[in-house]
C-alpha cells in the first residue's frame, strides 16, 4: 500500500465521505488513489471554493469538513477559506500536497512553506515527513480540529511520501499531552452562575456560534427560567427565530430591543461568543450596567479577552447548560419584560418603503414563501446583514455566513457545501453583486453536482457596505465601489453555464420571481436589482456604544436614546 | 511589569515558530527567549521574558496553552532562581587597562575565556540584572561585541515543572 491510499484509508476510518479539492501535480498520487476509493470528490473551481464548502459543510452537518490542493499555488489558495475557519471556530481538515522531501526548501517548482504560512490561521498544522506518520497524523488532526473549540487543520505531504510504501498500522492511540480540553463546567461557578442569576432582575442570555450544537438545552434554559435570549450573527438559529423569548441580534447591526437589552442589563451569561468589536462597540462602554457577566467558553484564553468576566465557566456549551438547567428556576422578570416588550414593539426592524424594490422585502419575500424553511448562506456586505436581519432562521446550523473574517465571496461554496452535507433541505444563497463576483465560477460545480441551490443576488450595482460607509463617514465621496457599468447580466451569465437564471427590476414583480425562483427543479441564479442607495439600519458606528445608535440614514435621523 | 515564563513543550519542529509567531501577531513583547532540551527525550524547556499587564501576561499563558505542543506554562512570580549567561569582548588597549578590566572581572566573579593581544572575552553567568551591570562596568573601555542568551528560569523548592503523563517529571 503506498502512503496516499493509507491517506484515504486512514480518512474513511474518520468516517469521512465527501472531500472537495482540486487535484495538481504534488497531490496527484492521492488524487490517483482516490479513483478506487468509497470517498466522492466534488471537483471544484477554484481551491477557495473548495475550503469554504468544506467549511459550511461542517457548519451545516456538525460534522468535520474536508479539502484537498496541490501544492504551492493550490495549498495557498486555501488561506483565505483556512482563516475565515478559523475565526468561526470550523472544524475543517485540509490536506495539501507538497514536493517531494529532497525539494522542500529549494523554491522548487509549485513549492511554498504551507506549514509556515497558515500557522497563523490555524488551529494546528503538520508536515508528513515519513509515510508510517499518516494515520497517527490524521487520527489527531480529525481529533484536534473537531474537540475543544473547533478549528482548521492542515496537513500537508510531501509527492515522495504519498508515493512511499507503507507499512505501519492504522490503529494508533492519540498521544497529545499538551492538547485536553476542558469540557465540563466547574461546579463552584456553576453555582455562582445560577445564583447570580436567580438574583438579577435583568438578566440576559447572549449566545454565539459555540452554541449551534446545544440548542436543546439552551430552549429548556431560556423556557425554564425566562430570560431573554439574544444571538450573534453567528449564533443565529441555536435559538429559535420565532420564538417570544428572542429579541434579535446585537451590535453594529443588531435590533434596537437587543442592544438596549444588553445596555440595561444586570447579569449577562454569554455562552459560546468571543464578544466579537461588532458585538460590543466600545468595550469600555459595553453593558455599563452589568455587575455581573458570567461566560461560558470551551476555550479558556477567550474568558476574560475582550470584557471582564465576573464568573468564568470554561467547559462545552451543550454539557455546561445541562448543569445549569439541573439548578434552574423559573425567574420574576415580568418587570424586565414589560421593558423590552416596549422596545421590541417600538423598534422593530424596519424598512423605509421606496418606490424601487428593497432587498430587505426580497428576503423577506423568501422568508414568507418558505415559512423560513430554508439553509441560509450569504456573501458579506449589506446583504448578509440584511439577511440576518429579515430571515429570521428558526433551526440551527441552518444560517451559514462568514462572521469574524467577513470573507466576500463565501456564499456561492456555503451554499454548494450546505446542500452537500443536507441534500434534502431548500438551500438558498443571499449574495451581493460584489461578493458574487469573486467565486462565480463555482456555479460550474453546481451543474456539475446538479446541486439544486437558488442564489439570489441582490444586485445594487455597488459595493454596498462599503458606499454606505463613504456615505456616513467619507462625505459621501465614493471611492472605487462603483459596479454596475460593468456588472454582467447576472441571469445571462447562469444560462451561460446551463442553470436557470431569473431577473426581476420591478417592485411589482417581485413575488413572481420569487415564485420563479422556488419553484424550478435544478438550481436558479436570481438577480434582483435593488435600489442602489440603500443602508442598513439600525447601526452603531465602529467603536460607538448601545447609545449611539442610529435607526435611520443622518438625513432623516431619529436617535434612540438608550 | 517584567516576567520570566517558562513553557514546557513537545520537542517538534517549528514549535518555537508557533511561539515567536503568536507572540508576533498578538501584539506580545517578547525580551528574550532561551530554549534547551530537557532529561525527558522529547521535552524541551523554553524560558520567556516578557513585559506587560496583568491582562497582557493572562492573555500570554492563555495563548500559550492553547498550542496544541505546549504541556506547561509557568509564570515564576514565585521565588525563582534566574540565570542569564553572557559574553563580553573587551578592548584592552594596554596593560593599566587589562588590570583594570580584571579588577572588575573579579568583583562580578567573571571568567576570562579568550586572551588576545588588544581584547579579551569575559564570560558571566547571574541573574540580568547582574548581567546589565557587568556590561555597564566594561563600557568605557570599549565593548567589542556582547553575546547574552536571554534568562533562564527554575523555581525554588519543591515546585516543578511536572506533566502528569506518561512521560514522567520534568
Amino acid at each position: 500500500m503506498k502512503g496516499s491510499e493509507a491517506l484515504l484509508k486512514a480518512l474513511e476510518r474518520e468516517g469521512v465521505e465527501v472531500i472537495f479539492g482540486h487535484p495538481g501535480g504534488a497531490i496527484m498520487p492521492t488524487y490517483d488513489a482516490l479513483y478506487d476509493s468509497k470517498i466522492r470528490h466534488i471537483l471544484v473551481r477554484h481551491e477557495q471554493g473548495g475550503i469554504h464548502a468544506a467549511t459550511a459543510y461542517a457548519r451545516a452537518s456538525g460534522r468535520v469538513g474536508v479539502v484537498m490542493a496541490t501544492s504551492g499555488p493550490g495549498a495557498l489558495n486555501l488561506v483565505t477559506g483556512l482563516a475565515d475557519a478559523f475565526m468561526d471556530s470550523t472544524p475543517v481538515v485540509a490536506i495539501t500536497g507538497n514536493v517531494p522531501r529532497a525539494l522542500i526548501g529549494t523554491d522548487a517548482f509549485q513549492e511554498a512553506d504551507v506549514t509556515g504560512v497558515t500557522m497563523p490561521i490555524t488551529k494546528h498544522n503538520y508536515l508528513v515527513q515519513e509515510v508510517n506518520d499518516i494515520p497517527r497524523v490524521v487520527r489527531e488532526a480529525f481529533h484536534i480540529a473537531s474537540t475543544g473549540r473547533p478549528g482548521p487543520v492542515l496537513i500537508d505531504i510531501p509527492k515522495d511520501v504519498q508515493l512511499a510504501e507503507f507499512t505501519g498500522t492504522f490503529d494508533v492511540e492519540l498521544d497529545l499531552p499538551g492538547y485536553k480540553p476542558t469540557t465540563k463546567g466547574h461546579p463552584k461557578q456553576i453555582e455562582r452562575a445560577l445564583d447570580a442569576l436567580e438574583k438579577a432582575e435583568r438578566p440576559i442570555l447572549m449566545v454565539g456560534g459555540g452554541a449551534q450544537h446545544a440548542h436543546g438545552e439552551l430552549l429548556a434554559f431560556a423556557e425554564r427560567t425566562g430570560i431573554p435570549v439574544i444571538t450573534t450573527l453567528m449564533g443565529l438559529g441555536a435559538f429559535p427565530g420565532n420564538h417570544p423569548l428572542w429579541l434579535g441580534m446585537p451590535g453594529m447591526h443588531g435590533t434596537v430591543a437587543a442592544n438596549r437589552a444588553i445596555h440595561h442589563a444586570d447579569v449577562i451569561l454569554a455562552i459560546g461568543l468571543r464578544f466579537d468589536d461588532r458585538v460590543t462597540g466600545k468595550v469600555s462602554r459595553f453593558a455599563p450596567h452589568a455587575h455581573t457577566i458570567i461566560h461560558v467558553d470551551i476555550d479558556p484564553a477567550e474568558i476574560g479577552k475582550v470584557v471582564r468576566t465576573h464568573v468564568p465557566i470554561v467547559g462545552d456549551a451543550k454539557l455546561v447548560l445541562r448543569e445549569l438547567l439541573k439548578g434552574a428556576k423559573p425567574l420574576k422578570l415580568a418587570a424586565w419584560w414589560r421593558e423590552l416588550e416596549e422596545w421590541r414593539t417600538r423598534y422593530p426592524l424596519r424598512w423605509k418603503p421606496r418606490p424601487h424594490l428593497q432587498s430587505q422585502e426580497v428576503i423577506r419575500a423568501f422568508h414568507e414563501a418558505t415559512g423560513g424553511q430554508a439553509i441560509v448562506t450569504t456573501g458579506v456586505g449589506q446583504h448578509q446583514m440584511f439577511a440576518a436581519q429579515f430571515f429570521p432562521v428558526s433551526r440551527p446550523r441552518s444560517f451559514i455566513t462568514s462572521g469574524g473574517l467577513g470573507t466576500m465571496g463565501v456564499g456561492l461554496p456555503f451554499a454548494i457545501g450546505a446542500k452537500v452535507a443536507r441534500p434534502e433541505e431548500l438551500v438558498i444563497d443571499f449574495d451581493g453583486d460584489g461578493s458574487f463576483q469573486m467565486t462565480l465560477q463555482e456555479l460550474a460545480t453546481l451543474v456539475k453536482y446538479k446541486l439544486d441551490v437558488k442564489v439570489v443576488i441582490l444586485n445594487n450595482g455597488y459595493l454596498g457596505m462599503v458606499r454606505q460607509w463613504q456615505d456616513l463617514f467619507h462625505a459621501k465621496r465614493y471611492s472605487e465601489v462603483y459596479l454596475a457599468d460593468s456588472n454582467p447580466d447576472f441571469a445571462r451569465l447562469a444560462e451561460a453555464y446551463g442553470i436557470k437564471g431569473v431577473k426581476v427590476e420591478r417592485k411589482e414583480d417581485l413575488m413572481k420571481g420569487v415564485e420563479a425562483v422556488l419553484s424550478a427543479d435544478g438550481p436558479v441564479v436570481a438577480e434582483f436589482k435593488v435600489y442602489h442607495e440603500e443602508g442598513v439600519f439600525p447601526m452603531i458606528p465602529a467603536g460607538g456604544a448601545a447609545e449611539d445608535m442610529i435607526l435611520e440614514h443622518p438625513a432623516e435621523r431619529e436617535e434612540v436614546e438608550a | 511589569m517584567r516576567h520570566v515564563i517558562s513553557v514546557l513543550v513537545q520537542d517538534h519542529p517549528r514549535v518555537l515558530n508557533r511561539i515567536t509567531g503568536l507572540f508576533a501577531r498578538r501584539g506580545f513583547n517578547l525580551e528574550s527567549l532561551a530554549v534547551g532540551t530537557t532529561h525527558v527525550p522529547g521535552l524541551s524547556r523554553i524560558s520567556l521574558v516578557v513585559s506587560g499587564d496583568d491582562h497582557t501576561l493572562e492573555q500570554v499563558e492563555k495563548q500559550l496553552n492553547r498550542l496544541i505542543e505546549v504541556l506547561k506554562v509557568t509564570d515564576h512570580s514565585e521565588p525563582h532562581v534566574e540565570r542569564e549567561l553572557a559574553l563580553v569582548k573587551v578592548h584592552v588597549a594596554g596593560v593599566e587597562e587589562r588590570l583594570a578590566v580584571k579588577d572588575i572581572q573579579e568583583a562580578f566573579r567573571a571568567r576570562v575565556v579568550d586572551v588576545a593581544q588588544k581584547s579579551l572575552i569575559l564570560e558571566l553567568t547571574g541573574d540580568s540584572k547582574k548581567v546589565d551591570s557587568f556590561i555597564e562596568a566594561l563600557r568605557p573601555y570599549g565593548i567589542l561585541e556582547v553575546m547574552r542568551t536571554g534568562a533562564v528560569a527554575m523555581s525554588r523548592g519543591e515546585r516543578t515543572l511536572k506533566v502528569r503523563e506518561k512521560r514522567e517529571a520534568v
